[in-house]
């Protein structure tokens, strides 16, 4: 018999049943944040092509007559126009790097990085949702729908198996032209995929954010003596006699790598944002949020 | 140190041979990587490490785990500390005792020493015998079997003096042709016989000497220094510097044995001698019996006192018609001359001189007295009185045929001169003086003459009652017992104008020997020729004071002689009215350390346990290899370094726990706070500072004795500086210049009476004139107190709690008693419930008690045990201070249980509800 648990019918069974009960709980961890997030801060708060009312304005001269509002009109000798809130639905791509590097945690007391980007991108799908906008997950081409049913889709996609590389790379070529997106990795990998996707992306009017999340462990090398470092598929190895002679030089390294991104943000007009694992989820959520918004 | 070391398998020790090896192996190896894994090795890709020293082992590792693998090899060898050589002997032991009285010090773990080797020759089947070196047996040592010589062992006491000079030819005498190994169980003193003695051991066999290391001390017999007392303690050993208590000890007036003095003598650092200077009054000082060093339980630690201590108080009274005599010519000149230097004398009229109550007084030709006079001066000679009388001129010419109560003689009328111009015979001169006599002894001078004289009529008792005679046999002097006391007559004048006796030295010996002038210090065999004395006290090896009547006398020549042995015994001799101490120690006495050769093996007496050091060094051995494991993990980068705090004190707990000092508040905190303490305000008086803890110490040693309270040492506190929270109450005597607190100590002292604490206040006066009136300390505790937040207070009343606490109390004594004690008073609605004889008080502590009984030095112990002050006197005095330390008890019981014995007063409703 075949044991390989891929392939093994129980196996398969197995982990399809541990990713749809931990799919749920990803679910209602999302909505849980996504419900610290006040609505009213939400709305568009301008007049436009809608379906909700938004508020009776006197006419004035220009204005066609088929605007007038009649009813509230006769109430009086003014005429008023009816205005409607306005009501352009948005599409936002997320991409969620589901590489192995991102399974990575340096403590118990704080998640993987993956779980904190797949938290943070649901939450922004749930507030979206709210929010009327239409969302979608670049890293299987979902495309941009709205409703509860597109929610469970794109958790089901998140909670699917990492993929096998160390590192990921963004996928630009399935952004909807004018769309907005969202970025989340800890951009460990080859920076020129990351740049040429970012330039991509603009070249079609897509404008976004990158938020890279790292582990406090990653931000503060708190190793020394003989070690062998090694990727998380251990395909790579480091090995150092003093790794606490080298934290200086790492150090520097990933200063340099964070300017890159955030060089590049402002070249192509992203937003960017360093989200460490020991903090709350709620802060990234609420600037990526605000990012998402003010960007209109 | 390292002779007291041994190895049980010495040969496992070979193994150190093989730590350089392993130095080497250990070197060798560098720490095995650690494996991560870790996203930002993208980073680190390229990256090059600038040294690669890391890769050994750092040498404070490999010494680390050298030491543990030492401490390993070290302990499983065995080593043992102070190994007991258990080398079976063979052949008899002899047991040698000093039994002198500086072994008296620790005789109990003397003779228990003495058992535990009886008991190994015992096992060993060896014969042994003991020798007393102090006693030595006259016959031939009989060795007998070792156990059976253990039960007599409790019977050896030590003697009052030290081995006999010519030990060596006794003991050579009594050995002869013996062989044995010697245990000599040495004093630690050098005597004379002491060389001679340890040869003779050594050649007899092995000599093994086990001595003690306690100091010994002795006193030297008290002398005069002016008109003050000197004593001397002195010692053997001059290390460091030393204090002792000496005590003066004698009859109070109702005659039952008193402490009457104590003094301080200090032996500086290098010093074998300490002198005290004692200023008493004559009456105290003539009382004294002996002097001790208190807490010393050994012969040479006392010493009696005798005549040469006392002064007589001697009335001297001379018939005065206002003349102008020549000095010479006074009838007083001779005698004053002749008792200045030894007795206090006492002039004035005859009344005042006997409210003076003199213990002698000397009338030189007084003749007539007055009914009156001659009415209480019977009186004073019937109860004790010495009364001497000189003739003269008036003498003679008086009438003097009447039976006068106060002459020892009738005396015939005028007297009678001879070798004068007018008469025919020559000058006479003095007869030997009989047996009978308490002038025998004395050598009569050649040069003394007799010109004239009174001459009394024969009597049937005129011999019996003449104490010296002329040559002719007519009475010189004449005594007769009168009462308790008793009257003496020169039959010549106390100037030189009937005789040349007044002249000579044998006048002043005269006097001495009547017991009218004091003695000097020194002893001579003149003074003593042709007396017998009889010894009243003697002295045993623990310098304790047993009767000698069952002792015969003994001439006074061996007293000055000095022989101490069973024959002269130390103590207090007697001959009729005189005294005299023989010491154990003597005036020049010197005591130094036994100086032992280098061949002769010396032991304490108590000797070290044997101890396994197996435990100890492989505990020490696994306590380096987990500092071990505790470095590697730190270099080998394994140990968490998020928690540096938790591991810094990981490893300061494991290795060094003593590292972690605190600073000096912290600690008296903690000490202060750890166990109950009683604290006492610093006064500034030294003296009065020691008996303060000295009291709350003795305080404290009976609450653990007696109650579940176990307090720890007491500590001062300056009120300035010290926080006060700590304790449950501060004892704060009085004093009239102690410095008032400043405004922060106020406030630091109303904070701790408003939280509950509570100040004694003494002010060790017993109330003299009143609380808080006139006295001087009570007007300064007044004042101290003024700033002080202090309740309403009222005298503790009968129901308060404090007498009941503990014991069942009315009175609070201290070292005065009868006095009230004032507390902070019930309040008003106090009600006394029915059929129970309590009020129903307020709740918490009194926060002051204030009262004058000196509660501390009732209370003082020193570090024996002993009590420091006399309270009172004889077992009334021992009942209160009993009643005082019980007020104390009850006291610190009510600091720290409140009312808990005033909330009884429920016990019967509670019983009541109970039943139901």
């Amino acid at each position: 018999m075949n044991q390989d648990p891929a392939i093994n019918p129980a196996g398969l069974r197995h982990r399809a049943e541990a990713h749809a009960s931990a799919f749920p709980a990803l679910l209602a961890e999302a909505e849980h944040l996504a419900a610290t997030v006040l609505l009213g801060d939400h709305g568009r708060r301008r007049s436009g092509m809608g379906d909700e009312f938004w508020q009776y304005r006197p006419a004035v001269s220009g204005d066609p007559q088929r605007t007038i509002d009649w009813r509230r009109s006769a109430r009086g000798d003014e005429q008023f126009v009816r205005q409607k809130e306005w009501q352009a639905a948005q599409s936002v791509m997320f991409w969620v790097d589901d590489a192995l590097s991102m399974t990575f945690t340096g403590g118990d007391d704080r998640p993987t990085k993956g779980h904190r980007a797949r938290v943070l991108a649901l939450a922004l799908c749930v507030l979206l949702n709210r929010g009327g906008e239409r969302f979608g997950l670049a890293n299987r081409g979902t495309p941009p729908r709205r409703g509860e049913a597109q929610l469970s889709r794109i958790a089901g996609h998140l909670m699917a198996p990492a993929g096998d590389s160390d590192y990921g790379t963004p996928n630009a070529r399935v952004l909807p032209a004018g769309s907005r997106a969202v970025f989340l990795s800890d951009f460990f990998g080859d920076p020129d995929p990351v740049s040429e996707a970012l330039t991509r992306a603009t070249d079609r009017g897509v404008k976004g954010t990158l938020i890279q999340i790292l582990d406090p462990d990653e931000e503060a090398f708190p190793y020394d003596g003989r070690t062998v470092f090694e990727t998380m598929s251990g395909n790579t190895r480091f090995e150092t006699l003093k790794a606490g002679n080298l934290k200086d030089a790492y150090l520097k390294r990933l200063a340099d790598r964070k300017a890159h991104l955030q060089d590049l943000c402002r070249a192509t007009g992203w937003r960017y944002l360093c989200h460490h694992t020991d903090t709350g989820a709620l802060k990234a959520l609420m600037w990526a949020y605000r990012a998402l918004d003010h960007a209109q | 140190m390292i002779s007291n070391l041994a190895f049980t398998t010495p040969l496992l020790l070979a193994a150190l041979v093989a730590l350089p090896i392993l130095w080497w192996l250990l070197r060798a190896v560098p720490p095995a990587p650690i494996k991560r894994r870790f996203p930002g090795i993208a980073l680190l890709l390229g990256l090059k490490d600038d040294e690669s020293q890391t890769d050994t082992t750092p040498w404070w590792l490999m010494l680390l785990r050298m030491l543990a693998v030492a401490g390993l090899i070290i302990g499983f060898a065995g080593p043992i500390l102070n190994p007991e050589d258990r080398q079976p002997g063979n052949g008899p032991l002899l047991i040698v005792m000093d039994g002198s009285w500086a072994s008296a010090r620790d005789w109990p773990a003397r003779t228990a020493r003495v058992e535990t080797v009886l008991a190994e020759a015992a096992r060993d089947g060896r014969p042994a015998a003991i020798l007393k070196l102090t006693d030595p047996q006259a016959d031939a040592l009989d060795f007998v079997a070792a156990d059976a010589l253990s039960p007599q062992v409790a019977g050896i006491t030590p003697d009052a003096w030290f081995p006999a000079g010519n030990l060596a030819e006794q003991i050579e005498t009594i050995t002869e042709g013996a062989t044995f190994d010697t245990v000599w169980f040495s004093d630690g003193l050098d005597h004379p016989a002491r060389t001679d003695v340890a040869a003779l051991f050594e050649a007899k066999g092995a000599l093994k000497v086990i001595q003690s290391g306690r100091p010994a001390f002795a006193l030297r017999p008290a002398r005069f220094e002016g008109s003050d007392v000197a004593i001397t303690a002195i010692r053997a050993d001059a290390d460091g510097a030393r204090e002792l208590t000496l005590t003066a000890l004698g009859p109070d007036p109702n005659g039952v044995e008193q402490e009457l003095a104590r003094a301080i003598a200090t032996f500086a650092a290098g010093e074998t001698e300490a002198e005290v200077v004692l200023a008493l009054p004559t009456e105290l000082r003539n009382r004294i019996r002996r002097f001790e060093i208190s807490g010393v339980r050994s012969a040479g630690a006392v010493t009696l006192t005798d005549d040469a201590l006392k002064r007589r108080e001697v009335g001297l009274l001379a018939s005065n018609d206002g003349q102008e005599a020549a000095d010479l010519l006074s009838p007083l000149f001779y005698l004053r001359r002749a008792l200045v230097p030894t007795a206090d004398l006492i002039d004035g009229t005859l009344e005042d001189m006997l409210l003076a109550s003199p213990d002698v007084l000397i009338m030189a030709d007084i003749a007539t007295l007055s009914e009156d006079e001659t009415a209480t001066l019977t009186d004073w000679v019937d109860e004790g009185g010495l009364l001497v009388r000189f003739a003269g001129p008036r003498t003679a010419a008086s009438d003097i045929e009447v039976n006068d109560p106060l002459m020892p003689v009738r005396l015939r009328a005028g007297g009678r001169s001879v070798g004068g111009a007018m008469s025919w015979g020559e000058p006479k001169t003095l007869r030997a003086f009989t047996r009978d006599s308490p002038f025998f002894g004395l050598p009569l001078p050649e040069d003394i003459e007799v010109v004239s004289q009174v001459v009394a009529q024969p009597d049937p008792e005129l011999a019996e009652r003449t104490i010296a005679s002329l040559a002719d046999g007519t009475p010189l002097v004449t005594r007769r017992q009168f009462g308790e006391g008793q009257i003496v007559l020169f039959h010549v004048t106390a100037n030189a104008e009937w005789s040349t006796l007044p002249l000579s030295g044998l006048f002043v010996q005269m006097l001495e020997r009547l017991a009218i002038s004091t003695r000097p210090a020194e002893l001579t065999i003149e003074d003593l020729a042709g007396t017998t004395w009889q010894p009243e006290d003697v002295l045993d090896g623990y310098g304790r004071v047993r009767s000698a009547d069952a002792l015969a006398g003994i001439p006074g020549e061996l007293l000055v002689e000095r022989d101490l042995g069973p024959d002269l015994r130390p103590g207090l001799y007697s001959n009729d009215d005189r005294r005299v101490a023989l010491n154990v120690v003597s005036a020049e006495q010197v005591i130094s350390p036994a100086a032992w050769p280098d061949t002769v093996m010396v032991e304490g007496i108590v000797t070290a346990e044997e101890t396994p050091l197996t435990g100890l060094l492989l505990t020490g051995a696994l306590a380096l290899l987990m500092i071990d494991i505790l470095a590697s993990l730190w270099l080998g980068g394994r140990l968490s370094m998020k928690k540096p705090a938790t591991i810094a004190v990981a490893i300061l707990a494991l290795a060094l726990p003593q590292m972690a000092e605190a600073q000096a508040a912290e600690e008296r905190a903690l000490e202060a706070t750890s166990e109950v303490v009683l604290a006492y305000v610093k006064t500034g008086d030294t003296a009065l500072d020691r008996v303060s803890r000295q009291g709350l110490e003795g305080l404290s040693f009976s609450l653990f004795r007696r109650t579940s309270i176990e307090p720890a040492a007491p500590i001062q506190v300056d009120l300035e500086t010290d926080e006060l929270s700590f304790y449950p109450l501060i004892y704060w005597p009085i004093t009239e210049d102690q410095p008032t607190p400043s405004s922060e100590a106020y406030t630091k002292l109303n904070r701790y009476l408003r939280t509950g604490g509570m100040i004694v206040f003494d002010t060790r006066d017993g109330n003299l004139g009143g609380f808080g009136s006139s006295s001087p300390r009570g007007r300064k505790l007044q004042a101290l107190a003024r700033p002080l937040d202090i309740p309403a207070l009222e005298p503790v009343p009968s129901d308060h709690v404090l007498t009941r606490a503990f014991y069942l109390l009315q009175d609070f004594p201290g070292r005065h008693a009868g006095n009230s004690v004032w507390v902070e008073s019930a309040p008003a609605d106090a009600e006394q419930a029915d059929g129970i004889p309590f009020r129903n008080l307020n709740d918490g502590v009194t926060p002051v008690l204030i009262g004058g009984n000196d509660w501390a030095s009732a209370w003082a112990r020193d570090e024996n045990g002993r009590p420091l002050f006399p309270v009172g006197r004889g077992f009334g005095g021992e009942r209160q201070r009993e009643m005082s330390v019980r007020f104390g008890i009850n006291l610190v019981m009510h600091v720290l249980t409140g009312n808990y014995k005033s909330d009884q007063v429920h016990v019967p409703a509670l019983l009541d509800r109970l039943g139901n």
